[in-house]
């Protein structure tokens, strides 16, 4: 179904891969029919789409054109720095964004929940691009300003890891800010329908530390919410970073998402789809099965 | 969980702090920004500038076009003589230069790899043009190479072709499937390339052999942006030493920046706008959608004198720019043509007024004449301007703009369609006025099935491919100037386009780094996007690169900052806790 709609939704998009490929060098009519025919594009668009599809079944991606490599060798390639990267920023989003939600729904209403409530909602409406270019500004030196790795860095694992680290500080704070307010708002507000459950006034008669009964009660019954989000969130995500990872030039999916739309580079923006839409089915299903383990009552139905 | 985020901003903290501190012993690195998709590292297959500008860097061509002149000089071959009926062309490939693996160059990695783009149908994807009127390419011996043409070619000393060791490339068996991107990879240029990470970055080191000299410095970098105002602002903090590509608003933005020289050269690009002028194909069919009155030259003339260009330079080039006359650039000093006094169209709304009155164009009861549709790319910061300075300007003369601004693909698809009345175009022109001049000519037009044009302005003209045919075969510089001269006054008189402006190529470098660049042409020229290597060939290191010290100093006292904080809010957290502790419990 993706692979259907994937194909004939990319050949909607205008524009021609030979005619950009070939656009502003010397080139005679000749050289672009060849170039047609090496890439299958002369043929009739039920039969191109019938040997990508079959080739697909067999697991075959097709060739990129930009590229001239195969779709599946650079979409892996792409693969690792986004899911560090997205992996990072769910990780830090999601412990930041239930533990603020967390305390302010607890103590709503008080100076930290309209803080934090308030922060949330302008980094939700801020623009990703934008706050990218302002991180970048407002930190000055301190963090380099693309991509994943310096060049001159030295060899040893030690040394590379920091490079790494280093530069993923600003991405992931960047994808933080916009994904955990997401995260704070729902723990919040599902927290706060939580709090006059009969079972928490129980809870507190047995003498029960105002802690214990939030973490032990009250929570887990509120973070089911939030965590559907976040896989959710994680599966849409590792397409999604688009802008982020255009802003620090994080060499991504998102990145050769974008510069596949240039193209067009029909069989990369199908893969990536193919890619991008399996994510999201399996997050989908972990989210399912985790519903299971956290809330026994789901396992019964 | 106070604890986990605590530990988590201290994480941070300490990646933040360990900026790697760079060292005076390592190599003297040239580091360069590109803002341009890398899309292969095989020469046979490379067709985006970036990666050209790259691949000319590992693997020489036959012949160069020299930094201070851009005339043709010694590439691989040293000596080249032609035969008195021009179709055989005999060329010499001295002695002594070297493949970076010690292998002598011969004239049998020449004919290896003209023979190779002329048989192998992939092979030709980047460059094929360059042969497609070669005949047969022999090596008589290891010194000489005979290539016999079809027909008589003026560009035999512009065979922008990058040559390939024969040894390497002969024992490859797929060139489709070759990325050319694993070390070694042997060349012949001033750099050898040593690492490429396909999205990040490309590493070349200098090639200690090369037949110039060997460069001053140890390695070239070249790092990928996605963002240009990412990459102006890591010139701003030494990140990289060189980029260009930089729109005037950036360009000003580093002026008087300490460390920052900023280069303002002639470029080789020029933006037009383009008048359909009754698009058809190859074979004379109408295509596309144009205003049938933009067909009459006196209305796309008249739109021409109705255009102020030099207030279009001053406001929306913000002056990096000349206004624009010929096809050719200035740059290109020899083949540059502007109007004389007699054929210049001045800016003059009373008489393109005039004019279209009198082409019958008249003006209706609403007071307008015609409504254009005006395409140009949106988020390119000069459609947008310009299509409302356009707008106001053409609206004088009663010619109303419906402006309509679309994503890139969108444009090339209206132009390849020729479903537009106006529209912004622009091309980059060679050392050799070939190919800008062919585009215009009947030939390029598009076939039957709108496919195989390269043409977007579909001028098709009698008296202009009579010239084109002509300077082709014409052997005498000075004879063919003067046709290409003639070429282009045709083409400013016809008016399917307005060459609107030749953009300024800007370009800064740390010259804090970097003390020189050779550029060109030596006067006013570029040191990125060349006909040749010159520029990161001829770059000279700065002596003291103190500024390296320095930043990584800055680095570790702010991170010290950041630490000293973390203690802090730690301290308060726990205060805190113990203040609460007799509630909690």
């Amino acid at each position: 179904m993706v692979a259907v709609l994937g194909f004939f939704l990319f050949r909607v998009v205008p524009g021609d891969p030979v005619v950009s490929m070939t656009r502003g060098r010397p080139t005679t009519a000749a050289m672009q029919a060849e170039l047609r025919a090496q890439f299958g594009l002369d043929r009739p668009l039920l039969e191109q789409f019938w040997t990508y599809f079959t080739g697909l079944l067999q697991g075959d991606l097709g060739m990129s054109y930009t590229f001239r490599r195969p779709v599946a060798e650079v979409i892996l390639e792409r693969l690792g720095p986004t899911l560090l990267l997205v992996g990072t920023g769910t990780l830090i989003a999601v412990l930041a964004g239930l533990w603020l939600g967390i305390r302010a729904a607890w103590r709503r209403d008080t100076a930290f929940d309209r803080v934090t409530t308030g922060v949330s909602l302008t980094l939700w409406a801020v623009p990703t691009f934008w706050l990218g270019m302002l991180l970048m500004m407002v930190t000055g030196d301190l963090f380099p300003s693309r991509g994943m790795r310096d060049t001159d860095t030295a060899p040893d694992f030690f040394s590379q890891a920091l490079d790494v680290g280093h530069h993923l500080v600003l991405p992931s704070i960047t994808l933080v800010a916009v994904v955990a307010a997401e995260y704070m708002l729902v723990m919040r507000s599902s927290l706060l329908e939580e709090m006059h459950a009969p079972y928490l006034t129980t809870a507190r008669a047995k003498g029960l530390r105002d802690d214990l009964v939030r973490r032990r009660h009250a929570v887990p019954n509120a973070v089911l919410p939030a965590i559907t989000l976040v896989f959710l969130r994680f599966g849409l995500v590792v397409g999604g970073a688009i802008t982020t990872e255009t802003v620090f030039s994080w060499p991504g999916l998102g990145l050769l998402f974008y510069d596949a739309l240039t193209g067009p580079d029909y069989f990369l923006l199908q893969g990536l789809l193919v890619v991008t839409a399996g994510a999201v089915v399996v997050m989908n299903l972990l989210a399912d099965l985790l519903h299971g383990v956290l809330d026994p009552r789901v396992k019964v139905a | 969980m106070r604890v986990k985020l605590c530990a988590l901003v201290a994480a941070a903290a300490v990646l933040g702090a360990g900026t790697p501190v760079a060292t005076a012993q390592q190599p003297t690195i040239l580091k360069v920004a590109i803002v341009q998709q890398i899309d292969s590292m095989n020469p046979f297959l490379a067709v985006f500038q970036s990666s050209t500008e790259i691949n000319r860097l590992m693997y020489d061509y036959l012949t160069a076009y020299a930094a201070q002149d851009q005339q043709v000089t010694e590439g691989l071959a040293n000596r080249w003589e032609t035969s008195a009926d021009k179709l055989t062309w005999t060329f010499t490939v001295p002695e002594g230069k070297k493949w970076s693996d010690g292998q002598p160059i011969t004239a049998h990695d020449v004919a290896f790899t003209y023979t190779l783009m002329m048989t192998d149908e992939v092979a030709r994807t980047a460059n094929g043009s360059f042969v497609a009127n070669f005949e047969s390419v022999t090596a008589t011996d290891d010194r000489t190479v005979v290539i016999k043409t079809k027909a008589p070619q003026v560009t035999m000393l512009a065979l922008d072709i990058p040559i390939v060791p024969r040894h390497v490339w002969e024992k490859i068996p797929s060139i489709k499937d070759h990325p050319n991107d694993q070390a070694p990879v042997v060349g012949s240029g001033p750099f050898v390339l040593t690492e490429h990470v396909a999205g990040q970055f490309i590493k070349l080191k200098a090639n200690k052999d090369y037949w110039r000299g060997a460069p001053k410095y140890d390695e070239l970098h070249f790092v990928y942006f996605q963002n240009s105002d990412a990459a102006v602002q890591a010139l701003g903090k030494g990140e990289v030493d060189l980029v260009n590509r930089m729109a005037p608003a950036q360009f000003d933005s580093l002026e008087g920046k300490a460390g920052v020289t900023r280069n303002k050269a002639q470029g080789r690009r020029f933006t037009e706008l383009l008048i359909n002028p009754g698009a058809a194909t190859r074979t004379g069919e109408p295509i596309g959608d144009g205003n049938p009155a933009l067909k009459d030259v006196r209305v796309r003339r008249a739109i021409a004198q109705a255009i102020d260009m030099d207030a279009l330079v001053a406001r929306v080039n913000l002056g990096y720019a000349e206004p624009g006359g010929g096809l050719v650039p200035p740059v290109f000093t020899k083949w540059h043509w502007q109007p004389g006094e007699q054929e210049k169209r001045r800016f003059d709304p009373a008489a393109a007024n005039a004019a279209l009155d009198a082409a019958g164009v008249t003006r209706k009861a609403d007071g307008t004449r015609l409504s254009l549709r005006l395409t140009g790319r949106a988020g390119r910061a000069y459609d947008e301007q310009a299509s409302e300075y356009l707008k106001r300007s053409l609206g004088e003369v009663g010619i109303a703009l419906d402006v309509r601004l679309v994503s890139d693909n969108q444009l090339n698809e209206a132009t390849t369609a020729a479903t537009y009345d106006l529209a912004f175009s622009g091309w980059s022109t060679n050392v050799d006025p070939d190919f800008i001049l062919s585009l215009h000519t009947c030939s390029q037009r598009p076939g039957a099935d709108g496919k195989g044009g390269t043409t977007d302005a579909y001028f098709c003209d009698e008296t202009y491919d009579r010239l084109y045919a002509q300077q082709l075969s014409e052997f005498d510089e000075g004879k063919r100037v003067e046709l290409v001269k003639q070429m282009q006054a045709r083409f400013y008189d016809q008016v399917p386009a307005v060459v609107l402006a030749y953009d300024n190529a800007l370009e800064a470098y740390r010259s804090d780094h970097f003390a020189r660049f050779t550029t060109q042409p030596a006067q006013g020229g570029v040191i990125m996007a060349q006909h040749g290597v010159w520029g990161y060939y001829g770059a000279e290191p700065a002596d003291a690169r103190a500024s390296a010290a320095g930043l990584s100093t800055t680095a570790l006292v702010v991170g010290g900052v950041v630490l000293l904080g973390l203690v802090v809010v730690v301290f308060v957290v726990v205060s805190r806790r113990r203040a609460t502790i007799g509630e909690r419990e």
